[in-house]
């Protein structure tokens, strides 16, 4: 029997522009790339479908302004979507569209079923309050309200990240990049979520630190099975990690299946230019 | 048209104004309602929130007491009260109990208020998450949406620097278990004092045009984790130099020329009232 996808995303669209008699018929849309020509309106995420499975972890690829981040920042709910459903197959959300929640329960969601790794660390940590409280403000949204155990966690979950206690109390303003971007996993992995978001988390740190980060994430992975969604235009990245991968290009997907198959195999023409402009 | 003199500074749409916005405050509890606060002859952020409640609910028949970090006679309530009863003519007294309309400044009167009187703060920034939040616009989602992590992340992080919630003043609180309020840089003293007042209290921050407030008999809990509870400031070792009082909120001094500290009552008139009670049956005794 075939395994429940964890999440399981349908149709996501997501547009900036309110749309012109030109574009907003999906049959008749001429856009060029994204965009429509006539009234401007990008269309960031066009009809976005995919399933994450339970401890797998699902790449997804593409040039800059395919629309990779945008659907990550949707699914996380960052932004609204214009359409489309998604579910998560955790507990009691069981059957429920995600995207037509009310606000609180979406906030639940983000505190309970998700973490986040952002790019860049501003986005994702309170840069002027300590390592220790950033990670306690995750907890604290969830409910908790006993400092003690908190710390008991924080304390773990750094020492996991390799930052040293003697630091914890510390702000992340303080911190080398590659720091933060540990600080922001341990964050992010505060509550035991079922499912991660990893966007280019290794962009702009250098090879080493690379390394370093992309160790930690593959070992968290193997010891926890958190399901997680990898977005990166680096495909060495996406092929140490991703068992399978989406290609996307101008807001569509374009290509998708194993890693190893994408990666040696190329179907699509721009997923071969992109293979081979990286060999 | 109406052309005899209005009553109390303000015309009348501006008292209409704040006091339907006081009534909305009061329907909500701890709701922070936005009003158009208007220019007065002192300064934004000297108590012009305070002030403008005072003056749109102030009647003949009312008495005034202004209180300045627990002090009647520090400049900034004598100017207050020099303000009111000019252009209302009703009566000042320092006494609390004499009081039907008190103004205060960062501290809650020591005598237990009564079902008769309003306390009005003087609230300097009314958003107990502008810290962790500095957009209004992100701040009135979070508290719509009951989110006040922030809140707790900032009691967290002194916990974690002091080893203990080290808010001086302005301890956050829960006002009938759903709004998280600012209750003016109030010493965690008189947090307590809030919870089913007898009294309506009535906040007002005029540079950040806020009004909100507490409802007689209303729950207000501070904020506190379960193993760092709510504590107040004790002064059990020390008594008031003056009249003895300790279990009051006390104000440490120095003397200048031994350099040791010395403890006095914050609250001028309720130490006043006790010396004269005290001098009162001195003087009953003797002659008895």
């Amino acid at each position: 029997m075939r395994e429940e996808p964890i999440l399981h995303v349908r149709n996501l669209n997501k547009q900036f522009g309110r749309g012109c008699v030109h574009c907003r018929d999906k049959t008749k849309r001429q856009l060029e790339k994204n965009y429509c020509p006539t009234c401007g309106t990008v269309y960031a995420c066009q009809d976005v479908s995919l399933n994450l499975f339970p401890g797998e972890i699902l790449g997804i690829v593409g040039e800059s302004g395919s629309g990779k981040s945008t659907m990550m920042q949707c699914l996380y709910f960052d932004a609204s979507v214009t359409s489309g459903e998604a579910y998560i197959h955790n507990g009691e959300l069981n059957g429920k569209n995600v995207f037509a929640l009310s606000q609180q329960k979406k906030r639940y969601i983000r505190n309970n079923k998700y973490g986040m790794v952002y790019q860049n660390p501003v986005n994702g940590l309170k840069m002027n309050f300590s390592s220790m409280g950033n990670i306690a403000e995750k907890l604290i949204a969830a409910g908790n309200r006993n400092v003690s155990s908190m710390e008991r966690t924080g304390h773990q979950l750094l020492e996991h990240v390799q930052i040293p206690l003697f630091r914890s109390k510390e702000e992340p303003q303080n911190f080398s990049g590659g720091m933060q971007q540990r600080v922001q996993i341990a964050k992010a992995l505060s509550n035991n979520p079922p499912i991660l978001f990893l966007d280019e988390v290794t962009t702009g740190l250098d090879l080493s630190v690379q390394a370093n980060v992309l160790d930690l994430i593959k070992e968290i992975q193997r010891e926890w099975g958190i399901s997680m969604i990898v977005v990166s235009h680096d495909l060495a990245v996406i092929r140490m990690l991703a068992d399978r991968t989406m290609v996307m290009l101008n807001g569509s997907v374009i290509e998708e299946g194993l890693t190893d198959q994408i990666l040696e195999d190329p179907q699509h023409a721009y997923t071969q230019r992109l293979v081979y402009s990286l060999l | 048209m109406n052309n005899t003199t209005h009553f109390a500074f303000f015309d009348e749409g501006s008292k209409k104004e704040i006091r339907r916005t006081t009534l909305k405050a009061v329907a909500i509890p701890g709701y922070q309602v936005p009003f158009a606060s208007r220019e007065m002859p002192i300064a934004r952020g000297w108590g012009t929130g305070g002030l403008q409640l005072t003056l749109s609910l102030i009647g003949k028949e009312d008495t005034l007491k202004v209180i300045d970090q627990g002090a009647d006679e520090s400049v900034n309530a004598v100017s207050i009260k020099k303000l009111v009863q000019q252009t209302t003519g009703v009566e000042v007294t320092d006494s609390t109990e004499a009081a039907s309309l008190i103004q205060s400044r960062h501290r809650i009167p020591e005598v237990p208020l009564t079902e008769e009187q309003i306390l009005v703060l003087q609230v300097p920034t009314p958003e107990p998450l502008r810290d962790v939040e500095a957009s209004e616009y992100v701040t009135k989602r979070l508290h719509a949406e009951e989110e006040y992590s922030g809140a707790w992340l900032l009691l967290f992080e002194q916990i974690m620097k002091y080893g203990k919630t080290a808010t001086g003043a302005d301890h956050p609180v829960y006002v009938n278990g759903r709004y998280v309020m600012a209750p003016s840089p109030i010493p965690r003293f008189d947090n307590p004092k809030m919870h089913i007042s007898k009294a309506l209290t009535l906040l007002g921050a005029g540079r950040e045009k806020k009004i909100y407030a507490v409802p007689p008999y209303t729950d207000v809990t501070s904020l506190a984790f379960e193993d760092y509870p709510f504590v107040v400031e004790t002064f059990a070792s020390h008594a008031c130099h003056l009249c003895g009082a300790n279990d009051v909120f006390l104000d440490e001094l120095v003397n200048e020329a031994t350099g040791k500290a010395y403890y006095q009552c914050n609250d001028t008139s309720y130490c006043l009232d006790r010396l004269n009670s005290q001098e009162q049956v001195e003087v009953e005794h003797h002659h008895a």
